[in-house]
């Protein structure tokens, strides 16, 4: 006869890298239903267009999350951009992606860390942050910031990246590709490894579409769709195609994720090649007027930017769907039927960005 | 209010009334939801939802005056549970019948719906 | 399907040197762009308070009476605004970044006023005081 019991699971624990409660309702030790409950980092930064202009918004865009910070700023700026009607010089177009994948790569990086962290392989973790190191140096080179960079403004950027600089980029991710392959090697073929990730948390395609799941956790159960094709920034000029696998368990998505990885180190060569030259910014006048739900390609998903204007220096009303929000509902799916100790793993693999979803 | 199109993005308007009904036409024509945004006007909300199949993306929007009952679409596309539960809690939008209802501790804020005002 | 893919790393790891390094013995040599902390030219400085007014966190004070400008080293988030708008060029992003400290503390900068020659100089500003945060904020 077997005992129900629930377990309450976060939001401090320590396997668990971000605030995120899950109360498990257990049989002997299957899980058979989790129920989320978020809340623990509000901060109600979408009520601060009402006291900041909507240049100075930027600032407070970039800072919904850590990880996904340039992407924030940059999908903020766009939709403004495209209410205003303003045109960014292509120059700046393609700085943005540069940018945007570097912040890709360092994000997949960070999250092949915490996977190995999450099943006990510290020397793995340690591995793969040493190499995201090399990013995040390339990130102070060219922004001044590791974490935060600000250099998204309405009509381009900041700063300009000269192009010895973006060549000396290439050359280091040359080098980085060799070491992330010999890294990826144990990910995807180590016998431990494979035994704690096949098998485990299956999400079919038909479910991942009804649940709504996005970026690559969707993408892992056979679902071949990416926001970047629809072409915003530079990526219409580049040439990629979206990365899916059709088994659906956690092996899948950490697979999906590691050639994402070489994806994007070629797209930043595509665009080092490509890039012209020209101005990085355009000035503009007037207050934004109108709306528009701009949809920008995160790590973790698909982010969509709902921004109102209504002629004053203050917007209506600033919204960010965030990708975590939208794949909750597909992580609950995939813990029914897991055991206790694949929890904190099925976590990990939908990338959760708690930071994100509760602004 | 200016155009808002990408080449594939429609907006269309609804009333209250007609919003089970939409949502369950499009889900048969197999969309998914992608988002529900709520707006406080002076006398009401204006509600926006966002349903995507593959690259396209449709919009209803609904405009409700500030203490009208709306229904959850919650019975027809089940992850739209948390969107609802958060505009109820932020904004104070009287959505009735959520699959899942947090009863307003999703957030646990100190201020009641403080987007209200 | 491999059991020891790792080793050879393991083993390299061993006998190699450490990745980390070792602060604070070895300093650490930032990067030009480096956004570390704002610092002024105070003698330039024409007091017209246009930084005040683009500073998105409200750090900066400028007082024109008292020739005082002070900053918020707590408030400060390094954005740069005030570097781009200034007019005479007088604020520039340091790449060393503010020191911890246990209080939130402004840093104040005044201008003394040359004499002419053969007087003594006379200062315009008064003592600097290290104030709390909530009472010098003046943007909401």
């Amino acid at each position: 006869m077997s005992v129900r019991s629930i377990v309450p699971f976060g939001p401090q624990h320590p396997v668990l890298p971000e605030p995120i409660h899950l109360d498990l309702v257990l049989e002997d030790e299957r899980v058979v239903e989790a129920i989320p409950s978020i809340g623990f980092i509000h901060r109600g930064l979408e009520k601060l267009v009402e006291k900041k202009d909507f240049v100075e918004y930027v600032y407070v865009a970039e800072r919904v999350c850590g990880i996904c910070s340039f992407m924030h700023g940059m999908g903020y700026c766009e939709a403004i951009e495209h209410t205003m009607g303003i045109e960014v010089p292509e120059r700046a177009k393609y700085l943005r992606t540069i940018w945007s994948e570097m912040s890709r790569i360092h994000s997949h990086m960070m999250w092949l860390g915490l996977l190995a962290d999450g099943f006990g392989f510290e020397s793995l973790f340690m591995e793969s942050w040493r190499m995201r190191e090399k990013i995040l140096d390339m990130f102070e080179y060219s922004t001044g910031g590791r974490v935060i960079f600000s250099v998204n403004k309405i009509g381009g950027q900041r700063k300009d990246m000269p192009d010895d600089m973006i060549a000396d980029f290439v050359g280091i991710l040359d080098g980085m590709e060799k070491e992330i392959r010999s890294l990826s090697h144990t990910f995807l073929n180590d016998y431990a490894v494979k035994s704690r990730l096949e098998g485990v948390g299956f999400l079919t395609k038909q479910q991942a579409h009804d649940l709504g799941a996005v970026g690559p956790f969707m993408r892992a159960s056979g679902i071949a769709l990416d926001t970047r094709k629809t072409g915003y920034a530079a990526y219409a000029h580049l040439e990629f195609e979206p990365i899916i696998s059709t088994v659906g368990d956690s092996y899948a998505r950490t697979d999906v994720r590691i050639r994402e990885i070489f994806q994007s180190i070629d797209l930043i060569r595509q665009a080092a090649a490509k890039i012209p030259a020209g101005d990085v910014a355009v000035p503009f006048k007037g207050n934004p007027t109108g709306e528009y739900l701009m949809r920008v390609e995160q790590p973790r998903g698909e982010a969509i930017y709902y921004v109102k204007g209504n002629g004053t220096k203050n917007l209506d009303r600033f919204r960010l769907r965030t990708p975590t929000f939208a794949n909750i509902p597909g992580l609950v799916e995939t813990l029914k039927g897991c055991q206790l100790a694949d929890v904190p793993i099925l976590i990990l693999t939908i990338d959760p960005c708690i930071s994100c979803t509760e602004r | 209010m200016t155009d808002n199109q990408l080449t594939d993005n429609k907006l269309t308007n609804i009333a209250a009334v007609e919003l089970l009904a939409s949502c369950q036409q499009l889900k048969n024509d197999g969309y998914h939801i992608m988002q529900i945004c709520a707006v406080r006007t002076t006398g009401g909300y204006e509600l926006t939802y966002s349903f995507g199949l593959d690259y396209a993306m449709v919009n209803l929007r609904m405009i409700i005056s500030t203490d009208e009952e709306v229904m959850s679409i919650s019975s027809i596309f089940s992850p739209a549970f948390l969107y609802e539960n958060e505009i109820r809690e932020l904004f104070g939008v009287q959505i009735q019948r959520i699959n899942v209802d947090y009863k307003g501790n999703l957030y646990r804020i100190a201020v009641k719906t403080p987007f209200k005002d | 399907m491999s059991i020891i893919s790792f080793s050879r790393t393991v083993l390299h790891n061993l006998f190699s040197k450490p990745a980390t390094r070792n602060y604070p013995q070895v300093p650490r040599e930032y990067p030009l762009r480096t956004r570390g902390q704002i610092g002024i030219d105070i003698d330039s400085c024409i007091f017209c308070g246009i930084c005040q007014k683009k500073c998105p966190t409200g750090a900066i004070a400028v007082v024109r009476e008292t020739k005082n400008w002070s900053i918020n080293r707590f408030g400060c988030i390094q954005c740069g605004e005030c570097v781009g708008v200034c007019p005479k060029k007088c604020l520039t992003m340091l790449q060393t970044y503010a020191e911890s400290n246990a209080t939130k503390t402004r840093e104040n900068f005044t201008q003394i006023m040359k004499a002419a020659p053969g007087e003594p100089p006379k200062t315009a500003a008064s003592e600097t005081q290290n104030t709390a945060l909530t009472a010098d904020t003046t943007k909401e």
